[in-house]
């Protein structure tokens, strides 16, 4: 056996003993050592047996080169399922692997343990690569061309799914009337209040009856113009994407929760001086800030820490305001991390105190300069999560798939303040229109007008509205 | 323990998806040069370049759209370290310098996915379609280049050439048949690297190159010229070890000028092609023997000739084109005048090796190239695009 992989074993068997005391709760691990070439096509598909698409190649290439201009590395690759998998970079050091190891850990009892995970299919891997023989096999009966082109389509849209669609379910069911009278004689029942009747009817002959965020399943479900093997794709790539849904949403919790731990486990080791002084680099390199975004591995971990601090020892206006006994610390901690994501986490636990530590703000650009704009902590919180709501994508309603009588589709965009890069509205268009067959309708506001884009098949129009 | 880790390493040599789908990305992005020629090799930063460096070129289809946020008019998220206010700068755009803000996004409207595409690389596109018509076998004798080859391994030989690689697998290898395990080399295994000579044919060109500098020529119509002489002598020079070019301005009366006068001096005046073209087979008689060049005339000129001097005109082209593989004429006419008269001339001659272009934009320019460099030249190429 080779030296390098004996040395990981050992640490690998250290370092679960260690993540196990400190109460974390993973799947079986899998760890691969793997050359980079192979790790930045990983990193760039999501999975290693994802289906083929020219955008991953250029994604490849991209961190690809980065990798080898040395501008910045991937330091884990781990795979939500159950075993969990891991890929550990060839020619890493020991340490350089040991701190992505604990990292894993504890990002596998995140995916373990985290509330909005709790759906995700755990056989991932499988599934994708019998997704990936799919449409390899559309390929050779449908030519690449033709599968290439429903994949752009699909990608273009792939974020518009309802994943939290799950959680509303029982309430859109008891909210919706029974549409088709159950007897001849159910007419009965509405003499008396006639106009209120036909309003109902009115409503009910919508399509889709009430505004449908599925964009890309209702494109599936009802497109005029898509293949069986077509709708399959959609199919696939809509599965894909409620599968990595939770990642979105949880990054900076994720991430913030596996550095806190990796620096606990590191800590807990016997490391010589060499290994704790690169310990210690990586892990301020890990925590850099920048001026013009967020670390979520910072930004997470320091919530976390404030967390259990407050938790632990509450100041003594806490103490009585919320009836904190204290000594609750980590149990507050792992209770977080099984029922929050971003949205909330930040909302619950950004506090005013963290703003100012970390001097988070906001920016925006005027004129030719970014200039900050906001660093009142409620602003400056707020705004983080509003680009964090929907997954950082603008949120889009089917509101009509018979709009005009026409078949044409008709989206909303929910305007919440920001307006559309329209010269990607107009390109993204034409790949909607391919997967409906008929003219797109998308109704947005731009600075302060409402206007609906139309693609028709040959051309753009827009058309402002009063 | 229920939950063993275990930890392996494959053998991944085959899995070389990120490759190809890399290789598929780069197609596309050949796929959208291709689409998008006519604008790319009129733009300055092409023609400007050194023809080493990578060039950044403007390629508007690679994106994967899909619907974002105008990331311009969002606000974001940002860390200082301490004491930011509002008001603070962050980050000045600098103008044109692509870089852009923090992320991605440039102004709306203008995208620009920045393909590092090396100039060989684009030339290669742009001169895929484009080929030498009328090639003349010119006379063998003069057009020989010597030159010497590494091609064979030889058992003797000088010791500065000899070839340490091949020696040491000899030496392996009869080590290996002895059966010893003690390794030295012996003479046997020395080998040597051996060369030959090697003739080649060389060949010259020579691209006159006129233009008409007489007032009614502008910035503009100077843009469209040089850019054309630009790709025409890179072509040229895949094509020819050696090309020479020489500049020739005219109005009433024609020199020879050096590059830079050529593209950035302004004359006035009026127009008399005739004393281009008379200096121009001046030129060929006693620099460019015929025998030994390949030599390509081009004119560009707003057409606006003086009427009485076109019949002096119609004379020397007919002079000039035994002694040329290819003579080119490209008006360069803008939507305001159209009176040219030069055209007419050109109409008259019917000879393969002649061919003539308008061009009204930036954008024929590669159209204009491809049909001077097509292996048709059938019936002399007259007309517009």
């Amino acid at each position: 056996m080779d030296r390098e992989l004996f040395e990981l074993e050992k640490a690998i068997d250290e370092i679960s003993k260690r993540a196990k005391k400190f109460g974390l709760d993973f799947f079986s691990m899998r760890f691969e050592l793997c050359p980079a070439d192979v790790l930045y096509t990983i990193g760039a598909y999501g999975m290693p047996t994802r289906f083929t698409h020219w955008s991953f190649g250029k994604q490849y290439f991209r961190l690809k080169t980065m990798y080898d201009f040395n501008l910045s590395r991937i330091y884990e690759l781990v795979i939500n399922s159950n075993p969990c998998y891991a890929f550990l970079l060839e020619g890493n050091s020991l340490l350089q692997n040991k701190l992505v190891i604990a990292h894993v850990y504890a990002h596998c009892d995140f995916f373990k343990n985290n509330i909005w995970f709790k759906r995700t299919n755990r056989d991932m891997i499988e599934t994708m690569s019998v997704n990936a023989a799919r449409i390899r096999e559309y390929e050779f009966l449908y030519g690449q061309e033709e599968v290439e082109k429903t994949l752009d389509g699909a990608l273009a849209i792939q974020e518009h799914i309802d994943f939290h669609r799950l959680n509303k379910k029982g309430q859109q069911e008891k909210g919706r009337k029974s549409v088709k009278p159950e007897t001849p004689y159910d007419d009965i029942w509405s003499i008396g209040n006639n106009g209120r009747e036909e309003e109902e009817i009115a409503e009910a002959e919508k399509f889709p009856p009430s505004p449908e965020k599925d964009l890309i399943g209702f494109i599936m479900n009802h497109s005029h113009c898509l293949k069986d093997w077509q709708r399959e794709v959609l199919a696939m790539v809509r599965d894909e994407m409620y599968y990595f849904w939770p990642q979105v949403e949880t990054k900076i919790m994720n991430e913030g929760w596996a550095a806190l731990w990796h620096a606990r486990i590191l800590r807990d080791m016997d490391l010589n001086e060499d290994e704790a002084l690169e310990f210690a680099r990586l892990h301020a390199g890990i925590l850099h800030t920048s001026r013009t975004g967020l670390n979520p591995y910072l930004l997470g971990m320091k919530i976390f820490e404030d967390i259990e601090k407050r938790w632990e020892n509450p100041p003594p206006e806490e103490r009585e305001k919320f009836c904190r006994p204290g000594g609750e610390g980590l149990a507050k901690i792992f209770e977080v991390r099984e029922t929050e994501n971003d949205i909330s986490f930040l909302r619950n636990y950004l506090t005013r105190d963290l703003v100012r530590e970390l001097d988070l703000y906001l920016y925006k650009k005027q004129g030719q300069q970014w200039k900050v704009t906001d660093t009142e902590w409620e602003t400056v919180r707020d705004g983080i999560v509003a680009n964090l709501v929907n997954g950082g994508h603008p949120y889009l309603l089917v509101e009509d798939g018979d709009y005009k009588k026409s078949g044409h589709l008709f989206i909303r965009h929910c305007h919440e303040g920001v307006d559309l890069d329209t010269f990607y509205l107009e390109k993204t268009l034409p790949h909607v229109y391919n997967l409906w067959g008929k003219t797109v309708h998308l109704e947005t506001i731009l600075e302060g007008r409402s206007v609906i884009f139309s693609f028709d098949g040959t051309k753009n129009i827009r058309s402002f509205k009063g | 323990m229920t939950d063993k880790s275990i930890i392996s390493r494959d053998n991944w040599t085959l899995h070389r998806k990120g490759e190809l789908d890399q290789q598929r990305h780069n197609e596309k992005v050949r796929e959208a040069i291709k689409n998008n020629l006519s604008d790319i090799i009129s733009e300055e930063s092409v023609i400007m370049s050194d023809g080493k460096k990578i060039t950044k070129l403007p390629i508007r289809t690679l994106d994967e759209y899909r619907f974002r946020f105008n990331y311009n008019k969002q606000k974001h998220g940002g860390q200082g370290e301490g004491g930011s206010r509002p008001g603070d700068v962050i980050h000045t755009e600098r103008d044109h310098d692509g870089k852009g803000g923090p992320g991605a996004g440039d102004a709306p409207g203008v995208d620009y996915y920045e393909a590092d595409v090396s100039f060989d690389e684009l030339a290669e596109i742009v001169f895929a379609d484009l080929v030498l018509p009328n090639l003349k076998e010119k006379k063998k004798e003069n057009l020989q280049a010597v030159s010497t080859r590494f091609t064979d391994v030889r058992k003797a030989g000088i010791y500065s050439n000899i070839d340490k690689k091949r020696t040491i697998l000899e030496a392996i290898k009869r080590n290996a048949r002895k059966g010893s395990d003690k390794y030295n080399i012996a003479r046997e295994d020395l080998r040597f690297k051996t060369w030959e000579t090697v003739y080649r044919a060389e060949s010259n060109a020579v691209v006159i190159a006129m233009m008409d500098t007489s007032g009614s020529m502008g910035n503009y119509e100077k843009y469209i010229a040089r850019t054309f002489f630009f790709w025409m002598v890179k072509f040229l020079r895949t094509k020819y070890q050696h090309v020479e070019i020489v500049f020739l301005a005219h109005h009433t009366q024609a020199k020879e000028v050096s590059e830079e006068e050529f593209f950035t001096k302004g004359e006035s005046g009026g127009t008399k092609c005739s004393s281009v073209y008379q200096l121009a087979l001046e030129i060929i008689r006693q620099r460019y023997n015929p025998a030994r060049y390949n030599i390509y005339p081009f004119h560009f000129s707003d057409g606006d000739n003086l009427p009485s001097d076109n019949d002096t005109c119609f004379e020397l082209i007919n002079q000039i084109l035994p002694l040329c593989n290819l003579f080119g004429y490209g008006e360069i006419t803008s939507p305001y005048y159209r009176n040219s008269t030069l055209i007419s001339v050109f109409e008259r001659i019917k000879r393969d090796n002649l061919t003539t272009v308008t061009i009204k934009s930036k954008k024929e320019i590669y159209p204009a190239l491809k049909k001077f460099f097509s292996q048709k030249g059938d019936s002399g190429g007259q007309g517009t695009i």
